[in-house]
Formats: C-alpha cells, structure tokens, sequence
C-alpha cells in the first residue's frame, strides 16, 4: 500500500479520535434510588396457599380474557405469564411435595408479575417511551399510542414479564401495570384486594420493606399478626410464622425493585432469577451517555471526516 | 482511473428468474405476516422476542452492507484515491443492504403504522440505545441514496458529475453513522444482561461489533468483487484486491486480542471449553475468525483470487456467526423457550437477500457502477 507519511499520520489520527468514539466506558453510573412515593406490593410465598384468588382478581380488575392450555390438569392452567394473563401462581415441587415452604420433599408458591424496577430495563429500552415510569408512584405503564412493537423491553427485561400479542394483526404489548387504572379511585390492586390470606400486600415500597424486615426477625412457630389486602388496611390475620430465607427480593436486585418477595425456600428455586446489584440499563445507559455527551463527539469526528474527504478530493484534482 | 460503465446485457437471465420466484414465494408469507400477525408465519415468542429477521436481516445484513463504509474510510480518511473504483459497487451493496434492512424492521416490528414515532420528540427516548440504531440506520439509508445519486445523475446525463461540497458533506456524514451504529448494534445486547451468554455479554460489546463490522467491510468487497468477476465473466481485480487485503489480518488481530483480552479480564474464557451449544459455537465463531487470519497473513495468499476469495467467505461465515451468537444462540431466556425459525419466517428472509440480489443485477446492468477495465461480454 503507498502511502504517504504525512497523510498516514493524519488517517491514523482520526481513526484515533473515532475508535475513542466507539470505545465503551467503565465509569460508574449514578445509582438510581427508590422513588420516595414508590408503591408496590409484598408477596409472602409462605402465606400463601395457592388459591390464584388474585389470579381472578387480576382478570377481572383489567378486563383480561380467560386462558386455558391443553393437557393440563384445571389448577396448573395457565401455566405462565402471557399476552392473557398478567399475573401467575405458579408452584415448586420436590420429592414427595408434601411440606409446605420446605426445600426437600416440600413445596411452595410463586407469584409472577412486574416487579416494577427502580431502574427497568424496558423503560431504557424503548425507543419511543412507551414504557414509563411513573415520576410520582414509580408505577411502570405502557403507552399502546406510543409502541412500535419493536419488542426491545422483552429483551431487556430480566423477568420475562412484557408479552406480545404474536397472533394479532395489530398487537400490543401487554403486562402487569399494578392496576394504575384503579390507583387514582383509591382502589387498591386487583390482586392484594382479592387475596384472603394476605400473602399479597399493597402499599408504599418503603412501608413494604419495614414490613419484610419485621418478618424475617419473627421467631417460626410463634403466631403473629399479618396485614391483609393493604398494609394500612387495618384488617390483620393471625398466623403462625415460617422460616424464611434470609433474603428479601428486590432489595437490591437489579438496583433493586418497587414490588419485594419473602419466601421460605430459596428464589432460585421458585424460578427467580439471580441478579447482580447494578442494572443493566444503568450500564448500558453510562456507556451511551459517555460516547453522546451533548453530541460533541460526533459532531467532532463529523468535522474531521469532512476535512480529510474534502483534502482527498482536492488531491485528485 | 478507470471509468465506471454499465455491464449492460439482458436482465432475465436464469439466476435472475430463480431469485424472483424465492421473493415471490416471501411475498405470499409477507402477506399472511400482515393479515394474521407475526405468530402466523414466525416461531419467535415471549422467550426469543427476536428471531431471524433482527439477527439476520438486520444486524448481520447491516454488517454485510459495510462495505461502503469501510471503502469511504480507506479511499477518503487513508487517502487511498487508487482504491476508488471498488467505491461505487460497494456503495450499491451498502445502498441495498441496509435499506432492506431498514425494510425488514419494518416487517418485524408489531406496530409498524406506528415507527413514525422514532421521529416524534414527544416520544422519543434518549437512554434507548435503539433509537440511537433507529435514527442513524434511517439517516444512514438516506445518505447512502445521496452518495449514490451522481451515478444517476451520469447514466441520465452522460456526463461525469463533479463532486461538490455538500456531496463530501454527506460522504463525512456516511463515515460517522456506521461508525455509531455499527458500534450501538453491539450496545444494544448490554440490556439482555443476564440473559446474554458471558461469552458475548461484555461492557466492550460496542467496541468489539464496530472492528468486526470494519472487517466485514472490506472482507464483503473481496466477496462482491469475485462474484461480479465471476457472474459477469469480467477480469478479476486481484491485483487491487491483493493490496486491499492486507487491511483485513490487521484488523483481525485487534479483533482477536480485544475479544480474548476482555474475556480474559473478565475470567469468563473457561466457558468456552465447557462442551456446550454456546462453547462450540463460540469456537467455531473464532476459528472462523483465526483461518482467515493464518491465510491472509501471507503475501502470495493474498495475491491468489482462489484464497482471497476461500478467506473472504470463513470471515462473512464468522462475523455472521457472532451476531447470530450475541443475538440468538448466546442468548437464553431461560427454562421452557425455544426457538428455531419458522419455514415463512425463513422465506422473508431470503426474500430479502433475493431482492437485494435482483436489485444489484438490474443496477450494474444498468447504470455506471463497476469499473469498465475489459469488456464485458454479453
């Protein structure tokens, strides 16, 4: 290749200046912190007993349609989440399934939904903002007027929660958006109002959190006052309390989540994914910011692009 | 230099009529696609939310499409004049290639009336590295079109149009967008996070897509070149070729020591030996990657069509097989999804690739694009 050294010198500089543009940054983001009028609910697997009330609830709180899968037996249908069903009671087995909230021969309970994330994923996601959170409640929703159907939020998040409508000419994404229809009347989740036994609890985050510590310091056996429905409702359950996991869920996974799970075998086990600390929107965000910052650099490396093209062309005249 | 020509000849010759069936029969399947939604024609679901037409169509197709991007870089920021007549096919490949791409979004997004949307500021998103991809990619097909505009403008005229100062504008402009999005493409799986294999999930993605999409470049110009020599019965340009070459084991090397540095760095190298799907494939990836390197690496190699044109294709065969690898193979949802493209899903596909085929055939026939050194028989 003939080259001539001062164009060389030249050619590598501005390579320089664009492999700079494409280099990735390992700065820290800023964490983002929990919204202090974050709402959300507690789910105690060990309180509760499988009766998918919220599941009804849910349907009929968001005018959902009924879903059934063949081949299963009438309990285990639905089976999962889908573009019907924005909230599932799902089950853990082992050997003989016969305790409750036990690892070995025992089995537990699971509630799946959107966990609404301090830092979604989805809402980093979208191009168009059809995933929002809400700046008071932390409420994420989802705006059909806005969605191009790209489908970037399924990607992104690490629930698996946003369904598509595949077999619709004209879909939606759809998924659990804690009922934030039924917020502004004062109503209270479809899920937590229909729940007997107060597995599932609406409230502040904050308050949800008070709540989960001061369960996981109770003594298993002795018997203890729960809140039903909401954590302010006033309505309480006695119950006798179960050995839980040390861990509260969403606490701090993926920087941590509005909606908080206490169990008595291990998330791992009921289907939950284990999670680092740091988003990865806050990842994928600092790596973004870095490279766009006000544009500069593009702008930047545009200029130099335009000098060497049109110095190429003035050579060849 | 030499002056570009149409290759002139008849258009309906016998490959011409097999890729038109292949984009008729996605024509039917495009049909259904719109009448009964996605699901009707696609395997992709709630696990694989992306299927074939983003990693293919898309990622991969973009990648394929570099070669004018990785030409203008070497002819205009290398200044490399001697290199210029290999510039107008690849700005035809790159002009195709991504508006099909651009095309294909619009096939695989569910609420396609709406991609207006990505335009609108009261919707747009700045923390989505996907609307980074959209706009450049939309931008990117827009200045593709201009840069190609002085061949029309030769074939309407006759006359060899001078460039101006806004042309070299959007030349600059079509330097810097691949550059961002090429890199984005890799940014955007940083989101999949957990879901995403260590062997691919890394902070360094960006950098890691835009070298390898850098290398695709001048590797499809090799590719397109020897298949136009070969379609058109047109003299080889191994001799420009040859040269050429020696850009490509350079940027392998980067390639290569970027890749294993990170993943050294990040101690994750272990998985590729554990035996698995995404181990094997993750070192198929790379020996796709390393031959290439081994055989371009020597000078007589590089002067012989048959070996350039044996690298050029392992290397389109690697740089395909990492994206599929970050976008689909690396990529597990978790317990219970599956995902393997359906035929109708397939047949979009190669609909695509057909029709950006017929397109290159009428275009080199008809307008001034390769370079008119030997004649072309008719």
């Amino acid at each position: 290749m003939k080259i001539k050294r001062r164009d060389f010198l030249k050619g590598a500089a501005g390579c320089g200046v664009l492999a700079a543009v494409g280099q990735p940054a390992y700065a820290e983001a800023k964490k983002k912190e929990r919204l202090p009028g974050a709402l959300g609910f507690l789910y105690d697997s060990t309180l509760c007993i499988g009766c998918q009330a919220c599941m009804v609830g849910c349907k009929k709180a968001n005018e959902m349609p009924v879903e059934s899968t063949d081949l299963l037996p009438i309990w285990e249908n639905p089976r999962d989440l889908s573009a019907k069903t924005l909230n599932v009671i799902k089950k853990f087995e082992s050997g003989t399934g016969t305790n409750k909230d036990q690892e070995t021969d025992g089995f537990a309970f699971i509630k799946r939904q959107c966990m609404h994330c301090v830092d979604p994923g989805c809402v980093s996601a979208c191009p168009v903002s059809a995933m929002r959170k809400n700046p008071d409640t932390g409420v994420v929703t989802y705006n059909k007027d806005a969605c191009i159907g790209c489908r970037y939020c399924q990607i992104a998040c690490p629930f698996n929660i946003p369904k598509f409508q595949w077999d619709a000419a004209f879909p939606q994404i759809v998924k659990c958006q804690l009922c934030s229809h039924l917020l502004p009347k004062g109503e209270i989740p479809g899920c937590c109002s229909s729940c007997p036994t107060g597995a599932t609890v609406f409230g502040p985050t904050t308050e949800l959190m008070a709540e989960a510590k001061r369960r996981q310091q109770m003594e298993p056996g002795k018997y203890y006052d729960f809140p039903v429905s909401s954590i302010d409702s006033g309505k309480n359950f006695s119950q006798q309390a179960a050995r839980y996991v040390p861990e509260i869920y969403g606490e701090n996974e993926v920087g941590g989540t509005q909606v908080l799970m206490l169990a008595g075998v291990p998330f791992s086990k009921l289907g939950l994914p284990e999670l680092p600390e740091k988003s990865y929107a806050s990842t994928a965000e600092t790596i973004q910011h870095t490279i766009y910052k006000g544009m500069i650099a593009p702008i930047v490396v545009l200029a130099g692009l335009f000098y060497f093209v049109n110095r190429s062309q003035k050579d060849k005249d | 230099m030499s002056e570009a020509k149409p290759v002139g000849g008849k258009v309906f010759t016998g490959p011409f009529l097999f890729f038109l069936v292949i984009t008729l029969i996605g024509i039917y399947f495009l049909a259904k696609r719109f009448m009964f939604g996605i699901g009707s024609v696609s395997n992709m679901n709630d696990g694989f939310a992306w299927g074939i037409w983003i990693t293919y169509d898309v990622v991969v197709g973009t990648a394929f499409a570099c070669g004018g991007y990785s030409m203008a870089l070497l002819v205009y920021v290398f200044n490399n004049g001697e290199y210029h007549p290999l510039v107008r096919p690849a700005l035809l490949a790159s002009m195709f290639g991504y508006t099909l791409a651009g095309v294909s979004v619009f096939i695989d997004i569910g609420r396609y009336w709406h991609i207006y949307n990505v335009f609108l500021p009261w919707y747009t998103n700045f923390n989505s590295v996907l609307l980074e991809v959209a706009l450049c990619i939309a931008a990117y097909i827009a200045v593709l079109w201009i840069e190609f505009s002085p061949t029309f403008l030769e074939a309407a005229t006759g006359t060899k149009s001078k460039v101006n100062k806004l042309l070299i504008f959007f030349i600059a402009l079509g330097i810097l967008l691949p550059t961002m999005h090429q890199s984005s493409l890799g940014s955007v799986m940083i989101l999949a996070g957990n879901k995403l294999s260590p062997l691919w999930w890394t902070p360094a993605l960006p950098l890691i897509f835009l070298i390898s999409a850098v290398t695709m470049g001048y590797t499809v110009v090799i590719f397109e070149s020897t298949l136009s020599a070969l379609g058109f019965k047109r003299p080889f340009e191994t001799d420009m070729l040859a040269k050429l070459s020696l850009v490509i084991p350079i940027l392998l090397v980067i390639f290569l020591v970027v890749r294993f540095g990170d993943l050294l760095i990040r101690g994750q190298l272990g998985l590729a030996f554990s035996g698995n799907l995404q181990g094997n494939m993750f070192l198929l990836e790379n020996i796709l990657h390393i031959v290439p390197l081994v055989i371009l690496a020597s000078a007589t190699n590089r002067k012989n069509a048959k070996m350039l044109f044996l690298s050029a294709c392992c290397l389109m065969l690697g740089g395909l097989l990492f994206r599929f690898n970050t976008y689909l193979i690396g990529f597990n949802p978790g317990e219970g999804w599956n995902y393997f493209p359906a035929i109708g899903e397939q047949f979009i596909t190669y609909t695509i690739i057909s029709a950006e085929i017929l397109l290159y055939m009428i275009f080199v026939k008809k307008l001034p694009v390769l370079p008119s050194h030997g004649q072309a028989k008719v």
